[in-house]
């Protein structure tokens, strides 16, 4: 049977586990890398902060800053800066909706994806995606996907280039533990045992899709399901940033070297609603999100153990702090400053030959109105 | 009579039906103990219990699919989509099973499933969240097609569509659920097919359905006051069967059409329609067919800029000025 992990936290003090820290891949860091991580992660928390401020209030002209949808990432925020800090120049990232927090740790920058949330023409996407939209392809980011489930094949296209260009990396497909049962991703999974693709399937398992917990929508164990294509599996936890560096490594390490699949499911936690629009109260208590912020909460392990390690102090941790929530301020002053698309822009970027005209080779209309 | 909220009438359809048949079953993504992604299911699963209403897994292609086939055996399922833009996921069952196998199987079989859920823009929920699918469904035969605009007509609509014995797809509209309008207290049904004359005039006859509906009624309003000229508004309601009749003879009473439509222009409703007006009542028309769609690219996120893609009171005025030049 399947478990419901949120329902399942053991009551653990705030302390990561030195074993993940000893692990090679942990051990190798440098001081300066290890802080780096942590204000990655503090920088995702206030962006995430400063974004759910933004969609909840009202700009001057009395309509909202944000429209549409914003999943907020955070509770989660070890698992992008993790699998992110493990990129080389040949690993790229796929990701479904829930995007802002591998597109910090993938190194974008925070003023065009604050602008994106305004919807403004210096957004990351020039305001045409939104929060569920972000893209970097040039730091193998890829998105930022809407339809549940529907980024996974992507995924495994990514990986079939990698290894079609003779280059030695991989692909991380992230998805939710909703997305698992979506047909797609099963295809995905098959496609990539049978042709040896170097992707890693990464499932974000915060315990419920929407409203619905894990144990109302899967039956059987996640990673398990891999087995069923002769893939490898691993479980891990991911409130612990060193956790999954190390699990994580050990899958991409066989990825590039070996060209083989695998899927990691990595168990964690969203503090918000699934999206701010949507309130928490009805299928799960605030014990459960309260004991999970006090014994898991992935920043404060981090530091607590960070601590313990000499790396920071309380003072340096502040200091990294503040500079996070000073950099999400200034990236709402430039979105509130940001002009918007204009209504001529609707037209542009959908076909590369309308952006490219002096290059088109095909003949007759391209749009109809 | 009854103020009820669109949200409301299709609840409150589904709770009859509920109630009548007992092989009706309520069936999507978080239905149930979530109460509905837009509480349109609130209550239902307290009332009729786990059997009648039941949450599904976020597998499209797989429950919607399962609903067809047991369709086919006779139970009733009124599935929903959390957004028609999921349609796609489960294309190849909606076109290839529940459209065909009546067909294909000379006429032994019907599929008598309702799927039922939003499609339209206007909330910033960008390109892959706002899907219009009406005339993508519409070119199937073996299916019908239902775009409601107002509570009252949600609500006759639905009870119709779920007693229907073939495939209905029916489109709600997220920015609609909150309106409010007059629904019979007594029950009533309105049959699939039939299209609603909204509002009465002379000069120019706007033939549109679902949200553009409402929009057309301001834009008539402000055409009456500010350039005293007289809309007649054509509500489809039922894009397939299509009531070709009601338009044609507001055609002949105005002798111009608009035709509005929330969908992008290409081979739309309105490609459809502006044939078959021409077809039928070419004498009849004073001018050439005008037309106003949603800008022809996938829907932008930008919340001030996709209220100008997407037709509004100003664009279908300005639309309907051009017409009576
Ligand atoms: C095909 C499809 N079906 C349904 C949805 C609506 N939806 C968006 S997110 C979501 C829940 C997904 O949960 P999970 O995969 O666990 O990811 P999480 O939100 O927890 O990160 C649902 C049902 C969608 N976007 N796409
Ligand atoms: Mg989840």
């Amino acid at each position: 049977m399947s478990k419901k992990p949120s329902a399942t936290i053991e009551q653990k003090p705030n302390a990561s586990s030195t074993s993940h820290g000893k692990a090679p891949i942990n051990a190798a860091l440098t001081q300066a890398q290890k802080i780096e991580l942590f204000s990655q992660m503090v920088r995702i928390r206030r962006f995430e902060e400063r974004s759910h401020r933004a969609y909840t209030g009202k700009n001057a002209a009395g309509g909202a800053n944000i429209g549409g949808f914003l999943h907020l990432y955070n509770g989660q925020e070890a698992i992008a800066v993790g699998c992110c800090s493990l990129m080389g120049k040949h690993d790229h990232v796929i990701t479904a909706y829930r995007d802002h927090g591998h597109a910090i740790a993938v190194g974008m920058d925070t003023k065009a994806l604050m602008a994106e949330l305004y919807g403004k023409v210096t957004g990351c996407s020039k305001g045409k995606g939104g929060s569920m939209h972000f893209f970097s392809p040039e730091r193998n980011y890829w998105g930022g996907h809407g339809i549940v489930g529907g980024q996974i094949p992507l995924g495994v296209g990514l990986a079939y280039g990698v290894k079609y260009k003779g280059h030695k990396g991989s692909a991380m497909a992230f998805m939710g533990d909703g997305a698992v049962n979506q047909g797609a991703v099963h295809e995905a999974y098959n496609l990539a045992a049978l042709w040896n693709l170097p992707c890693i399937f990464v499932i974000e398992n915060n315990g419920y899709s929407m409203g619905t917990s894990q144990a109302r929508s899967s039956a059987g164990e996640l990673a398990k399901r891999a087995e069923a294509y002769g893939m490898a599996w691993g479980v891990c936890e991911g409130h612990d940033v060193y956790e999954v560096r190390a699990t994580m490594d050990k899958f991409l390490k066989i990825a590039r070297e070996e060209c083989k699949p695998a899927v990691v499911e990595i168990r964690t936690y969203r503090y918000r609603g699934h999206s701010v629009a949507d309130p928490d109260n009805t299928y799960r208590t605030k014990t459960e999100i309260e004991d999970y912020r006090r014994t898991k909460d992935p920043i404060q392990v981090f530091q607590t153990a960070l601590i313990a390690e000499g790396v920071l102090t309380a003072e340096s941790a502040e200091k990294i702090d503040e500079a996070a929530r000073a950099e999400a301020e200034a990236a709402a002053d430039f979105a509130d400053a940001s002009p918007y698309p204009t209504p001529e822009d609707i037209q542009k970027d959908v076909y590369w030959e309308s952006d490219n005209p002096d290059q088109r080779t095909s003949q007759g209309r391209l749009f109809f109105n | 009579m009854s103020q009820l909220t669109y949200r409301e009438a299709v609840r409150h359809a589904l709770a009859e039906e509920l109630t009548r048949d007992p092989n009706v079953v309520v069936m999507g993504e978080e239905v149930g103990q979530f109460q509905g992604a837009y509480k349109v299911t609130q209550g239902l699963l307290e009332k009729f219990g786990p059997k009648r209403v039941a949450d599904t897994p976020i597998s499209e292609a797989g429950f919607i699919g399962m609903g067809i086939g047991a369709s086919m055996l006779g139970v009733r399922p009124v599935m929903e989509l959390m957004f028609w833009s999921f349609y796609s996921v489960a294309f190849d069952q909606i076109l290839n099973n529940a459209a065909n196998v009546r067909y294909m199987s000379g006429g032994q079989i019907n599929c008598p499933i309702v799927i039922r859920g939003p499609a339209n823009g206007g909330t910033n929920v960008g390109a892959t969240h706002s899907h219009t699918p009406e005339n993508i469904l519409a070119a199937h035969p073996g299916v019908k097609v239902v775009v409601p605009s107002t509570p009252y007509d949600a609500k006759g609509l639905l009870k119709s569509a779920i007693r229907d014995n073939d495939p209905v797809f029916f489109l709600e509209n997220t920015v609609l659920y909150g309106e409010k309008g007059e629904v019979p207290d007594e029950e009533y049904l309105i049959p699939l097919g039939k299209a609603d004359v909204k509002r009465e005039g002379k000069d120019l006859t706007i033939v549109t359905y679902g949200r553009p509906v409402i929009q057309s009624l301001v834009a008539a309003e402000l055409l009456a006051k500010e350039h005293d000229i007289s809309v007649e508004v054509v509500d489809l309601r039922t894009i397939r069967p299509l009531d070709i009749d009601t338009v044609l003879a507001s055609v002949r009473k105005t002798h111009r059409v608009l035709v509005v439509e929330e969908q992008k222009p290409f081979c739309g409703v309105g490609a459809q329609l502006t044939y078959m007006i021409q077809a039928e009542a070419f004498d009849d028309l004073d001018a050439p067919i005008g037309r106003l769609c949603t800008i022809d690219a996938p829907a932008i996120y930008s919340p001030p800029v996709e209220v100008e893609q997407l037709p509004n009171p100003q664009r279908i005025l300005k639309a309907a000025l051009a017409l009576l030049d």
